[in-house]
């Protein structure tokens, strides 16, 4: 059967949750960024999909930007979290709490 | 001459405001001589006035500032001398004068020597503008000046529970017939445009006579409560819990007479409405023999006078109410020198007797208080009405007005009335300074006043004699003013037959009330004899039960009332709503703060749930967009 | 068909893989299972025929993210379970559940206009990456440029943030100090 802009939609959809999910439950901060580089996985999908599916180059370059982005963002994010861990012996969120209101 | 009429008004406000000054301070004699010295100084700019007057001189109309002038209300600070005003002037600045030097020697060793000066000189000034106010928004902000003056006097000492419950009846009375006067004045401006006397009563003829009635009742229940006409009567006994000298100045000669001073002055309306005026007519000698009645059998000294006052009240108003003002206002003026003068002979009887007021427990003070005791007498025989004394003039006048106007039961009950004055002002005479001394049982001696207190009261002392004389000149001079009646009885066989018949059945009285009370078996009444556990006795001492039935139905009803509002309204209704108002306010805060628990999994989740509420809200409004045709329809459908 | 087989097969395992990683337990595991995940997105990209964009997922997120998360890893202990106290499930799934539907709704329901032009659209003759290469070093310049020297931010924030003894500069002192420099070490080692 044809596969439509719709199917990659969806599909785009289905791990951006997956993500969401990962996002509220994980309790380890490494495990949440693991769950975070999905959202920015599915997101490139849809960003393809659409390209493909109008003939655009915009999303393509969209997706490129996105994958630059988020491989900078691993590099300072995890940067920090080894200086937290050396600094507390661990990186369970729940212990995190000292900016609370 | 403007510059009279300021000065009358405003020196005892000066007085005032100088004695203000020195509340927080113990005593200083110069308070009290300053302020006598700016009373004496209004007396005479008000003695120039009245000289003016009486030289045919214009009346003097001064419009000081406006007050208001919004649309088509225009209310100004004007006043007026013209021959009324300056009548009731005279009358009260020298009264206040008088009581001024006498209070100086009887608040001698009072703590609160200089705030007493201070409340006594603002009721003077009150006073005055009560009476020289050209229109009834200006009366009626001295008519609540002198009541509020009046409460900070009579609850002078306000440390005695007794004093302030007193004050307070008296201003509560005050304000509830403060509210027909205000709907009177209402329907005055309603129906005429203006609160100017001149224009007001020029316009009044034009009304119907029942917008009329109701003007002229509405206003007379305003007088009712300042005069304590019946059945607002019962706050001005209870009022002798104040100093004697306010009693003197307030309970005598100026306050009690606004309400007279209002009818007079509104004698253009009262002409107009003469059944009205019958009614008024009726309920004051209703009132007259009422009082007089119940002073019969007191054993109160300030009270009996107080009494006295009430019944001489009623006098005034059966004589306004039969139309015969000028008649009124001159028994005003008599009656308030020899009132004032029995006040203040009381009050150094209760000085020397150490603030005991049961005369019953005096007797035989004319020897150590010989200068109290002759000028008690003599007002009290003016009082009488014995010729030559004022109130022979005044007193016999009213009863030629009820007896010419054909009014035969309102002269009946005013001539019993007069007997009974006559009997239980001796009564009280007799039992104070005659017979034995039953003083000595309770181990006091009494000493006479001040000097300066006697001489201070010897001008009342002298117009209580002579004032009579002054009745041809004063009726050409107020008759400018007030419809010139002349009652006159033709007959003079029966002219005569009733002054003389008057005057014996008087010193009958007179002569009873001697032999009664003045000899040497009086005991102290101690509850057991046969009298006093009569019926008629009982019902009179307390005062028919009026206060008592006042009490009881509707203060205590009235004050369960509050109870009820107070517990289940205003606490769990009103207070309950605003608590609940800032309960919620700050329980959401409570509330939200978990938002900010630092714990980046729970932020996480309420950013996904902002997230879900955003799309939401996308969703909604791209399907609004889309189907807004639709919407619109469905939407006028409604009747939006 | 092909395309349909090979969408379908893909999402599967896409979606398999990406479910290990947010319910597993164990760290190494969940590390694994994204690394696969990724390499079976950059399918879809080939599928998609965005050729270029394929393999620099590969490169990129495959090969240096994932390398970058591995090093990582060893710096924390992850013999251990992760231990999660569990937040309200129903929250979580119901949260979720709730954005899905909301987001398919507005994907699939008909709200996008049909009439949309292409801003760079593709010329049919030149392969994709010619046509990337053609955009991104026009139009895209000055984002490309930005986007390098961020990465070199984030670099010199990588090592500063992770290394250690970062107040000695060895090529700005001169050599005898690094030479002292040497002697103090081997002096702390004896004693």
């Amino acid at each position: 059967m044809e596969i439509g802009l719709n199917h990659y939609l969806v599909l785009s959809t289905i791990l951006f949750t997956i993500g969401l999910v990962g996002v509220m439950r994980r309790k380890n901060l490494l495990l949440l960024f693991f769950a975070t580089e999905i959202l920015l996985n599915s997101v490139n999908i849809a960003f393809a999909a659409i390209s493909h599916y109008y003939g655009d180059l915009t999303g393509q370059m969209f997706a490129f930007f996105v994958i630059a982005i988020a491989a900078s963002e691993v590099a300072v994010g995890l940067g920090l979290l080894i200086v937290w861990f050396k600094r507390h012996g661990n990186i369970n969120l729940d212990t995190m709490s000292s900016m609370r209101g | 001459m403007e510059k009279y009429l300021y000065i009358a008004l405003f020196a005892p406000l000066v007085s005032s405001l100088f004695g203000a000054l020195f509340t927080a301070t113990p005593k200083k004699q110069f308070v009290g001589i300053i302020a006598s010295l700016l009373i004496f100084l209004a007396f005479l700019s008000s003695t120039v006035l009245l000289v003016h007057i009486l030289n045919g001189g214009e009346v003097v109309h001064v419009e000081m500032m406006t007050w208001m002038a919004t649309g088509d209300l225009y209310i100004p600070f004007g006043f007026v001398v013209d021959q009324v005003s300056v009548t009731m002037m005279m009358v009260v600045t020298l009264v206040s004068t008088v009581v001024h030097i006498y209070s100086i020697g009887y608040m001698d060793h009072d703590a609160g020597f200089n705030r007493f000066f201070s409340w006594l000189s603002a009721f003077v000034f009150s006073m005055m503008v009560l009476v020289m106010s050209d229109n009834f928004a200006g009366l009626f902000i001295g008519w609540e000046g002198v009541g509020l003056c009046s409460w900070g006097l009579i609850g002078f000492w306000f440390h005695k529970e007794v004093a302030t419950w007193a004050a307070n009846e008296a201003f509560i009375m005050n304000r509830i017939a403060d509210l027909g006067m205000l709907i009177g004045i209402f329907l005055v401006y309603w129906n005429t445009g203006t609160l100017q006397y001149d224009g007001a009563f020029a316009a009044m003829p034009s009304l119907d006579t029942a917008t009329l009635t109701w003007i002229g009742i509405f206003l007379f229940i305003g007088a009712m409560g300042k005069s304590a006409q019946f059945p607002l009567h019962t706050w001005l006994a209870d009022a002798m819990e104040g100093p004697t000298p306010v009693s003197a100045l307030i309970h005598a000669a100026t306050m009690v007479t606004a309400g007279v001073y209002l009818v007079v002055r509104s004698n253009e309306l009262y002409d107009l409405i003469p059944n009205v005026g019958l009614f008024i007519a009726s309920l004051g000698a209703f009132v007259a023999m009422f009082a007089a009645s119940m002073a019969l059998v007191n054993r109160d000294m300030k009270r009996i006078i107080a009494y006295s006052t009430l019944s001489q009240l009623g006098y005034m108003f059966v004589a306004a109410g039969l139309g015969a003002y000028w008649v009124a206002l001159f028994h005003l003026m008599a009656h308030a020198f020899f009132k004032a003068l029995l006040f203040l002979g009381a009050g150094n009887v209760m000085h020397a007797m150490h603030d005991e007021l049961d005369p019953f427990k005096m007797g035989g003070l004319k020897k150590p208080m010989k200068w109290t005791f002759i000028m008690m007498t003599l007002a009290s025989v003016a009082l009488a009405g014995i010729y030559p004394f004022a109130g022979f003039f005044s007193k016999d006048l009213i009863l030629e007005v009820a007896f010419v106007e054909n009014h035969y039961i309102i002269y009946t009950v005013l001539l019993l009335t007069a007997g009974l004055t006559a009997f239980y002002s001796f009564r009280l005479i007799a039992l104070i300074f005659h017979g034995e001394e039953r003083y000595k049982l309770f181990g006091i001696d009494p000493h006479e006043a001040y000097k300066f207190m006697l001489v201070g009261m010897s001008p009342l002392l002298l117009l209580a004699i002579i004032a009579g004389s002054f009745k041809l000149s004063y009726f050409e001079m107020v008759t400018n003013v007030l419809p010139e009646l002349e009652y006159h009885i033709h007959h003079p066989v029966i002219f005569w037959t009733i002054t003389i018949g008057t005057q014996l059945f008087v010193i009958a009285a007179i002569i009873f009330a001697y032999k009664k009370y003045a000899n040497a078996n009086i005991k102290v009444p101690d509850g057991t004899s046969a009298m006093e556990n009569s019926i008629a006795y009982k019902v009179l001492k307390n005062q028919y039960y009026i206060p008592y039935a006042y009490e009881e139905y509707i203060v205590k009803p009235y004050r369960e009332l509050s109870t009820v509002f107070w517990q289940h309204v205003d606490l769990k209704i009103v207070d309950a709503t605003v608590d609940g108002i800032a309960n919620i306010v700050y329980s959401t805060g409570e509330k939200t703060r978990d938002m900010q628990s630092g714990n980046l999994s729970t932020m996480l989740r309420w950013m996904v749930a902002g997230t879900v509420g955003l799309l939401s809200l996308a969703v909604v409004f791209g399907l609004a967009v889309r189907h807004s045709d639709e919407i619109v329809t469905i939407l006028s459908g409604l009747g939006v | 068909m092909f395309e349909a087989i090979a969408f379908y097969l893909f999402a599967f395992l896409t979606i398999a893989m990406f479910y290990i990683t947010v319910t597993t337990s164990q760290a190494l595991y969940a590390l694994t299972a994204l690394a696969a995940g990724m390499i079976f997105i950059s399918a879809f990209f080939f599928i998609l025929g965005a050729d270029f964009l394929g393999a620099v997922q590969i490169i990129v997120y495959t090969g240096a993210v994932m390398a970058i998360y591995a090093f990582g890893m060893m710096f924390f202990d992850t013999t251990r379970d992760v231990k999660e106290k569990q937040g309200n499930k129903f929250i979580i799934v119901g949260l979720s559940t709730f954005a899905a539907i909301l987001v398919v709704l507005i994907f699939a329901v008909p709200m996008i206009s049909t009439n949309m032009t292409a801003f760079y659209p593709v010329v049919e003759a030149a392969g994709n990456t010619q046509n990337v290469g053609m955009v991104l070093f026009t139009k895209y310049l000055i984002p490309f440029e930005v986007a390098a020297v961020m990465l070199l931010v984030a670099m010199v924030a990588g090592i500063v943030l992770a290394g250690k003894k970062m107040d000695l500069s060895l090529t700005l002192m001169s050599g005898d100090e690094v030479e002292e420099m040497k002697k103090n070490q081997d002096k702390r080692i004896i004693s």
